[in-house]
């Protein structure tokens, strides 16, 4: 058999798979188990328990209201796929999630798993980061929120403790009228990004960028976040020059470099990539203020 | 670690047919099907979710049969390459792979054949770049997926002509 011994347990209420993961020693809860089956079936993990959450119909769902797009964490991806309230809420997060793997592979995944898979080339986390999503957790202690920003502790490491569980991904919404676009480019269709780049716009009926969010997946050990390439854009006029300039400070990240692919050529498709997401997230404004570009 | 909760009495159904059977909780869905049920129809390739040879229909969705316990599918329903054909009669989409050279080996066939009989239940008229892209997640190396791409469209084409047959 490929995974190694251990104990199964399935709880079928969110209440006692935390007093589970609270009482159990060595215990990996398994969402999706697209990551956490293999990482069994090579025995690079070895629980003495494992917690199933698929039988926790509460963890399910998706809803919007006004301003916050909330997903249960053992939401489906393929669900969340094609989900018309995330189609109309939250349109980058539908258009990142084709690029998740495969069918086969979202029909079981979960946004809660990857998430705290955390792999740093993966589309969700970079999605969770460029949008500020708010990360619930539940514990013994009761519920917190943890702030995207806060939640990689470092490569594939999220910041909960392992007595922990990711109940909810909440998502603020961007105005109707802002741009989107994510771009990533990988070998074949549905590996893991050797470089992605998401980007939010909003322009105002001058033309003037007045808000912009640019995150990167795949370059560094985390999704990275690019302030200094948002402050590049705000306050400037939605131009090509504008956009080549702010995705051209990407050159100076420190990417990582593996055995594919050089750390020098990470800098180059970061820099391509996050232009060419800001070029398709100003094309995809609405309304009058990207008609006078 | 108790050995009581190391094995399990699961229940259910694989093309059609009710099976109980006691597991032990580490075994994968791959092997349950091979081992226990003797279908070897569906193959285990790479055992980490890379390949597709495994994928099965579970509920009717593909999924990737050596990422799952077989705990994981007491209650559920299962189709297999094996409940594919009706009695003798070949299911179009095999008809078609046989006719348009779309395997060699037979090696990735069967996760082909549920990959793609998802595909044409949720798109009876795809194009070539949606099939390419539905077997994405399926490596052959014998075909170069031309002929499986030609066989999917043809059999989509004879299917909606036929009324929608899945």
């Amino acid at each position: 058999m490929k995974p190694p011994p251990f104990s199964y347990h399935d709880p079928a209420t969110l209440q006692q798979a935390v007093e589970l993961l609270g009482q159990l020693d060595n215990a990996k809860p398994l969402a999706g188990g697209q990551s956490l089956m293999p990482m069994l079936n090579m025995r690079f993990v070895l629980p003495d328990h494992v917690v199933d959450l698929n039988g926790i119909a509460e963890l399910s769902g998706i809803s919007a209201s006004a301003d916050t797009l909330d997903i249960g964490a053992m939401t489906r991806q393929r669900d969340i796929e094609f989900s018309e309230t995330v189609a109309w809420a939250c349109p980058i997060l539908s258009e990142a999630l084709t690029y998740v793997g495969h069918r086969q592979t979202r029909n079981r995944g979960t946004i809660g798993g990857s998430l705290c898979h955390l792999d740093p080339a993966a589309e969700l986390p970079t999605i969770a980061c460029v949008l500020d999503a708010r990360i619930e957790v539940i514990g013994p202690n009761g519920l917190r929120t943890i702030p995207f920003a806060e939640f990689p502790a470092g490569y594939m490491m999220p910041s909960i403790e392992p007595d922990e569980l990711v109940t909810r991904v909440s998502f603020p919404l961007w105005p109707r009228e802002a741009g989107h676009s994510f771009v990533e480019f990988a070998r074949r269709h549905g590996d893991f990004a050797i470089v992605s780049a998401a980007a939010m716009l909003v322009v105002d009926a001058m033309g003037v960028i007045t808000r912009a969010a640019v995150a990167l997946g795949g370059v560094t050990a985390v999704p990275l976040r690019m302030p200094e390439v948002e402050q590049a854009l705000v306050g400037h006029k939605a131009t090509d020059e504008t956009f080549r300039a702010a995705a051209e400070l990407c050159r100076a990240i420190e990417a990582v470099g593996d055995v594919y692919v050089p750390a020098a050529y990470r800098q180059h498709l970061a820099v391509v990539m996050a232009r060419r997401a800001l070029e398709q997230a100003f094309a995809r404004i609405g309304g009058a203020s990207a008609k006078t570009h | 670690m108790d050995t009581a909760s190391q094995t399990r009495t699961i229940s259910l159904s694989v093309n059609g047919k009710s099976f109980s059977k006691t597991v032990p909780v580490r075994l994968t869905l791959a092997d349950f099907l091979r081992h226990e049920l003797r279908l070897t129809g569906t193959h285990v390739g790479c055992e980490h979710g890379v390949c597709g040879a495994c994928t099965i229909l579970f509920d009717g969705q593909s999924a990737r049969a050596c990422l799952m316990l077989a705990v994981q599918a007491n209650g559920h329903e299962i189709t297999t390459v094996e409940g594919l054909a009706d009695g003798d009669a070949m299911h179009p989409l095999q008809k078609a792979l046989s006719e348009h050279h779309g395997l060699q080996c037979g090696f990735c066939t069967p996760g082909m054949l549920t990959t793609l009989v998802e595909l044409l239940n949720d798109n009876p008229a795809p194009s070539a770049e949606d099939v390419r892209i539905a077997i994405s997640g399926n490596l052959c190396r014998c075909t170069g997926y031309e002929g499986i791409v030609a066989a999917t469209l043809d059999a989509a084409a004879q299917m909606r002509a036929a009324g929608g047959r899945s």
